[in-house]
């Protein structure tokens, strides 16, 4: 029973990680019909600024929640920088072209910061340990199960931010641009809605939450690496295709699910499947269900 | 064809084929031995490579210094192969027919000297591994040797320690299956475990780049085992080591050399504490040689030799005394010179090749104590 309850923690804590980086898939594809695959690069630039910044921090501080949240915060102002970078350099002047040439860039973009990131005066191809930025500790036994402050705070800032972001869309103007520019581009912009400005936003915030899910990651596994980001993309983005990709709560729901489904295959069947079973899931949701869990299924125009 | 064409066409084939007489005509000057070394200087095993480089210039600058054999300076030629195996058949492909070496040092890891040891056989090129312990690797050829111990020895020793020191009754395996070494050396772990008694209650496998262990951590847990077996590599461990610990698995850990980086210690941090290896040698060991390539690692790098670099320095040194010994500089010579290795004495042993082209040489175990490895026990072959 202990076995059980262990493994479904894991699976949470696991998938909230996966479902925090699904989001920014899904809110890109939602708005532009864009799949950003450089994503999972962003989460690695997370990292890779915390790598940096995390010592200057910790010798003026203890290992903490605080210096947690320091480091998280100056990662997202740093990726959302890129995010904005990304958006403006390589997708806007994209944004009249075929679909298709936006799909071949975003590839482009994620190896080029794969690749730059490797180069010995940025990162370097050595991976690195990130810094301990709090102590690693057992905060409570559920059942023999052992709960660890981080897999606490993996869950609850997960859930601050999604809860954040649904906030966002739903509640503020910005949000309510968003979703009109996400139904029509061309009608949102004849009734005075600053498209670009939106689009922009847009990719901020997705990368404010893959800087947020870049610190998680290395703060419970502590390596930075330049490579990161692909394994971890592409199974995030798989979560947001199972959860019906342009759905924010589809995106948590699917990440959980992925989450859930690697631990039980490593955990009752045998861990050679681990990485089988999540492309496993995509071939069946896109047989089976082809919009996804919670997606809407829309008929496309031609 | 148009004039214009023509000239298109014609004028980039001149500058290739100048180029090639170019780089024909270097190749002339030679009063140089060349050696070849591939190695992961970069990706998931990069102090690996990096160690093993360091050992291996250290011991060819000091060959130099003291005047090069018989007259012929050293020189060596160095490629990353970013830990991957088809980056090093090409830079051994690379060694051999582009920069004509006369013999070739590398790998680590055994999967990669076994990926790039069939080139250096067919082009008949020596080939020393510094510390690729599986069996397979010297057996694919008799060009291809190595200064280290093999696997069905070290697998061996971890079980002997396991059952007489750590008094051992079960154990739990954790496999990279994408890992010959990691999968040969749990195999000759197992046999030798339950020939002695002990038993293997649980297996896990994981492939080397992931990062989350805690599932396969928490099917172990739940057996209970009195030792879990990593045969893997310091990345990857490190990270086990410390899931391990939020997990609350209070099993000691035991593994084989390919834990032995400075990383590991910076990866797993205290979770490491208490944790046992097989090594090829140990910083405690008293033997002035051993004390005297320390010092002199520590002055030129900074850093505390591992047993990689150890063996960088042992397999260029063999090297070195296979090429006083051989009657010319051909790679036959060489070859045969090399085989002939008899009771070298390095700094990671005594090294004598036997008909397999291996070494035999007892190994030590060392186990974390306040983040450095400290000498435990010595097992002879």
């Amino acid at each position: 029973m202990a076995e059980f309850i262990q493994h479904v923690i894991n699976g949470i804590s696991l998938g909230s990680v996966y479902a925090l980086i699904a989001i920014g898939y899904s809110m890109v594809y939602g708005i532009l019909q864009l799949i950003n695959f450089a994503h999972g690069e962003v989460v690695m630039l997370s990292s890779v600024f915390g790598f940096y910044v995390a010592p200057y921090f910790l010798a003026h501080m203890d290992p903490s929640i605080g210096l947690f949240l320091v480091v998280l915060t100056v990662a997202m102002v740093g990726c959302g920088i890129v995010g904005f970078l990304i958006e403006r350099l390589a997708y806007r002047p994209l944004r009249k072209a075929p679909r298709i040439n936006c799909l071949i860039t975003a590839i482009g973009v994620s190896l080029f910061i794969q690749y730059f990131t490797q180069l010995d005066f940025v990162f370097g191809a050595i991976p690195q340990s990130y810094p301990e930025l709090m102590s690693r500790e057992v905060y409570f036994t559920i059942a023999g199960a052992e709960v660890s402050n981080l897999q606490v705070l993996v869950l609850g800032l997960s859930f601050v931010l999604m809860v954040a972001l649904q906030w966002i869309v739903y509640r503020t103007k910005l949000g309510k641009a968003m979703r009109a520019v996400s139904e029509n581009t061309e009608v949102s912009a004849l009734l005075g809605i600053p498209v670009d400005r939106v689009i922009s936003f847009t990719f901020i915030l997705g990368s404010v939450l893959a800087a947020a899910a870049g610190t998680l990651v290395s703060t419970m596994y502590p390596k930075v690496d330049a490579l990161m980001g692909t394994l971890l993309g592409l199974k995030a983005f798989v979560a947001a295709v199972l959860g019906g990709i342009g759905s924010i709560p589809g995106a948590v729901l699917g990440g959980l699910v992925m989450g859930m489904a690697e631990e039980f295959t490593v955990g009752y069947l045998s861990s050679s499947f681990r990485d089988a079973i999540a492309f496993a899931i995509l071939i069946v949701v896109l047989l089976v269900r082809p919009s996804g869990l919670l997606g809407k299924s829309r008929i496309e125009k031609v | 064809m148009t004039y214009r064409s023509m000239i298109k066409f014609f004028v980039p084939l001149a500058v290739v084929v100048a180029m090639s007489f170019v780089s024909a005509c270097k190749k002339k000057t030679e009063d140089v031995i060349t050696i070849g070394e591939y190695g992961s200087m970069t990706g998931t095993e990069a102090t690996f490579g990096i160690s093993t480089h360091r050992g291996i210039e250290m011991a060819i600058e000091a060959v130099n210094a003291a005047g090069g054999v018989k007259g012929k300076k050293l020189k060596l030629i160095s490629y990353d192969n970013q830990g991957k195996a088809e980056e090093s058949v090409t830079a051994v492909t690379k060694l051999i027919t582009k920069d004509n070496v006369d013999v070739i040092i590398g790998e680590v890891a055994s999967s990669r000297s076994k990926a790039a040891a069939p080139v250096a056989q067919r082009y008949q090129v020596p080939m020393i591994s510094p510390s690729s312990t599986n069996p397979e690797v010297t057996a694919i050829g008799d060009y291809i040797f190595r200064v280290c111990f093999i696997d069905p020895f070290q697998g061996s020793v971890l079980a002997v320690f396991a059952t007489e020191n750590l008094k051992a009754k079960t154990a739990a395996l954790l496999i990279d299956k994408k890992s010959d070494y990691s999968v040969g050396l749990a195999d000759f772990f197992t046999k030798k475990f339950t020939a002695l008694g002990g038993k293997i209650i649980v297996e896990q496998n994981y492939v080397g780049g992931d990062i989350d262990f805690k599932a396969q951590l928490t099917a172990i847990k739940a057996k209970n085992p009195d030792v879990i077996m990593v045969p893997g590599y310091y990345t990857e461990v490190g990270l086990m080591m410390k899931q391990a610990k939020d997990l609350g698995l209070k099993a000691v850990f035991i593994g084989g050399d390919g834990w032995d980086s400075p990383k590991l210690a910076e990866i797993a941090g205290p979770a490491l504490n208490g944790n046992y290896m097989s090594n090829h040698y140990t910083t405690d060991d008293k033997d002035p040689r051993v004390q005297e390539f320390i010092k002199k690692y520590q002055a030129k790098f900074n850093e505390v030799p591992d047993g990689l670099a150890a063996l960088g320095y042992d397999a260029a040194l063999v090297l070195v005394d296979a090429l006083n010994r051989a009657p010319d500089f051909s790679k036959k010579s060489i070859r045969d010179a090399l085989a002939q290795t008899k009771s070298f004495a390095g700094v990671t042993g005594v090294i004598t090749m036997d008909h397999n082209r291996n070494a035999s040489k007892p190994a030590v175990i060392v186990q974390a104590q306040d983040l450095v490895f400290r000498f435990v026990r010595k097992i002879e072959p």
